[in-house]
């Protein structure tokens, strides 16, 4: 980036301040509580119960609630991009909005068979985001400058690692919910440390590559037009395989383990530009996929339920066969918020929240949510390509790429274009780990997005350095 | 509530999602006319040099042979000493290098070899470097037992 000082807005003949985009973010967050506050008003229509002003008020609270982290970005990261907080804000409204709906249809169906009434999930999904909103908060205040993070990378790392063999270790009684092996339940609070996990491994890995790219990048063999690593120097990828590999095994867990694995590929290839790293990669991740089909029922399971879901459809398929014939009744328009029948497709509140959304808002309102999630993501890899500090690129790389890797598997194992994984839709799904951590990681987002958009600082440049300590990266002599 | 407001009220909120993704998508585009670091918009060659010069101009100087092989520096505008000496960019630990032995330096779009009065010689290919010498892409530069080379 030795452009850099060019820009309009650096030049010094131009002393004034650069747009900030924080009105804009807060037209956007108010825009934001106007559709969410509409969305409820039309489940509560549709659904036949009472239009209060009480409406009114909850559409004000969330607000409230958003405006709050408005000001904390406001004062602690003043330049930070201002679409991401709106879509979060957006997403996770219309996520509270939908389980809420939900809500309402479990409670019909309950007090029509005459059971008692079931869990209310949406007062614990609106607990969670106040306790992601401060998490978020925090973040922003404690973390003021992303590469000082770079110097905790291996405590994060470790961090990380104790985190994501932690459930596999513990008893079944403690982590075990519906066969997977990733919670920690203590009384009535359960978390997935693996969500958090997922954040700390971001961080270590891209201080990690950030130390280490020469080793990565050493010239190795040329071979069918591309440069080769050396063997030895494919140890990190091999444990990361490992790794995702024991998280299979113990935790039963897919999802996380494809998680994990495509993380670090990326950000391999981010730090090495090296388009032999993503064919390795790529391979080994094949092997270990076929290594697993063959020796676990519950991944053959999930593959035969993903090539013809009809074939049992009353057993393993009925999930994903009741999601597409949910997705197929929405159609285009959709059936109208609170008009549909979401509710019946298992887990409709968290794995396929794709579908109970498809169904009512059809594909225009589906492909607006993809839409916004979209532009959270170019704008988390706008603000990697636009930070000046390869660890802030790398983590910037890495934050974005993991929703978007997440929100691709999800999607695609509830349309049925990849076996299902288990994962969760990023801030629309119910799951009180998944929102609270992928709050933390939005503001670390914003905390780089920050440092890329901030002006630089106005002190005369240092004048360059002798050509003898500098520029040209020297890398070291392979060891 | 009648049936007609309940559709009405459908299509609304359909039409209030996709104008919130627009606004957003506005607010994308204005933004990538501001300071942002945006390589594209810097005016002048930057941009023609990056669509013709994929593969033609060099990147990376990579050493192919003798004790240092297998590093690569990446290039930037700033020249390239070559020797025995510690502040040299490429600090060569060999017998046939003298303390400074070469420069690789950028003019315009071409890299230029010089020989900076070594003892033993700079060669390009097979050729000794008498003057600032113009190096190809991928041509050899030998420098005692050292040789390195430019790719793109």
């Amino acid at each position: 980036m030795a452009a850099v000082d060019d820009r309009p807005g650096a030049a010094p003949a131009t002393p004034a301040p650069l747009p900030t985009g924080r009105g804009i973010e807060l037209v956007l967050l108010a825009f934001a509580a106007v559709l969410v506050t509409g969305a409820l008003g039309l489940v509560e229509a549709n659904q036949e119960q009472q239009l209060t002003q009480a409406l009114i008020w909850v559409g004000l609270a969330y607000l409230g609630l958003f405006t709050i982290a408005h000001f904390a970005v406001r004062r602690f990261a003043p330049y930070a991009d201002p679409l991401i907080l709106p879509s979060v804000a957006l997403l996770n409204g219309l996520g509270l909005v939908m389980i809420h709906r939900l809500d309402l249809a479990e409670l019909a169906q309950a007090t029509a068979v005459g059971d008692p009434p079931p869990t209310e999930l949406l007062s614990r999904q609106i607990a969670w985001t106040a306790v992601g909103l401060a998490l978020f908060v925090a973040v922003l205040w404690l973390v003021r400058d992303h590469r000082k993070l770079s110097r905790y990378a291996f405590t994060c790392g470790l961090a990380g690692i104790v985190l994501l063999a932690l459930p596999g270790l513990l008893p079944a009684s403690i982590s075990e919910v519906n066969g997977a092996k990733l919670w920690i339940r203590i009384g009535p609070v359960g978390i997935q440390p693996g969500e958090f996990a997922k954040i700390l491994l971001i961080v270590f890995f891209a201080a990690f590559l950030v130390q280490k790219r020469e080793l990565f990048t050493t010239a190795g063999r040329k071979f069918l037009g591309m440069e080769f690593p050396r063997p030895r120097d494919l140890g990190p990828l091999l444990l990361a395989w490992g790794l995702s590999i024991g998280v299979l095994v113990i935790e039963r867990d897919l999802g996380s383990s494809l998680l994990f694995f495509g993380i670090v590929l990326v950000l391999l290839y981010a730090a090495t530009e090296r388009v032999s790293w993503l064919v390795i990669g790529l391979t080994i991740f094949m092997g270990g996929a076929l290594i697993a089909y063959q020796l676990f029922g519950h991944v053959r399971v999930r593959v035969q339920v993903w090539l013809d879901p009809f074939a049992d459809f009353n057993g393993t398929g009925f999930q994903i066969g009741q999601a597409l014939f949910g997705l197929g009744t929405g159609g285009v328009g959709g059936t109208g918020l609170g008009a549909g029948r979401p509710d019946l497709v298992p887990f409709a509140y968290s794995d396929f929240m794709l579908s109970s959304l498809g169904e009512e808002l059809g594909l225009i309102g589906l492909s607006a949510i993809l839409v916004v999630y979209l532009v959270m993501i170019t704008r988390g890899l706008r603000s990697a390509l636009a930070v000046r500090d390869s660890f802030g690129k790398l983590l910037a790389t890495g934050l974005s790429f993991a929703i978007a890797l997440q929100i691709f598997t999800v999607i695609g194992g509830a349309s049925k274009l990849i076996p299902l994984t288990g994962l969760t839709l990023p801030f629309l799904s119910y799951g009180g780990s998944s929102l609270v951590a992928n709050y933390a990681l939005v503001a670390l987002l914003l905390r780089i997005s920050n440092a890329a958009r901030a002006p630089l600082n106005r002190r005369p440049a240092a004048p360059l350095p002798p050509i003898a300590e500098a520029g040209t990266e020297l890398v070291e002599r392979p060891k | 509530m009648p049936e007609l407001v309940l559709q009405l009220t459908r299509a609304g909120f359909l039409a209030l999602l996709w104008l919130f993704v627009l606004v957003a998508l506005r607010v994308v585009r204005s933004d990538l006319y501001a300071a942002s670091g945006l390589r594209a918009l810097v005016p002048g060659g930057g941009r023609a040099n990056a669509r013709t010069g994929r593969g033609r101009t060099p990147r990376q100087l990579i050493v192919t042979q003798g004790a240092l092989a297998g590093t690569r520096i990446s290039l930037d505008s700033r020249p390239i000493l070559i020797g025995r000496a510690d502040d040299s960019t490429l600090v060569l630990d060999d017998d046939y290098a003298s303390t400074r032995h070469a420069r690789i330096a950028q003019q315009g779009e071409e890299w230029y070899v010089e020989d900076l009065g070594s003892t033993n010689g700079t060669y390009l290919d097979r050729a000794k470097v008498t003057g600032p010498t113009r190096v190809p892409l991928g041509v050899p530069v030998r420098i005692g037992k050292t040789v390195i080379e430019l790719r793109s």
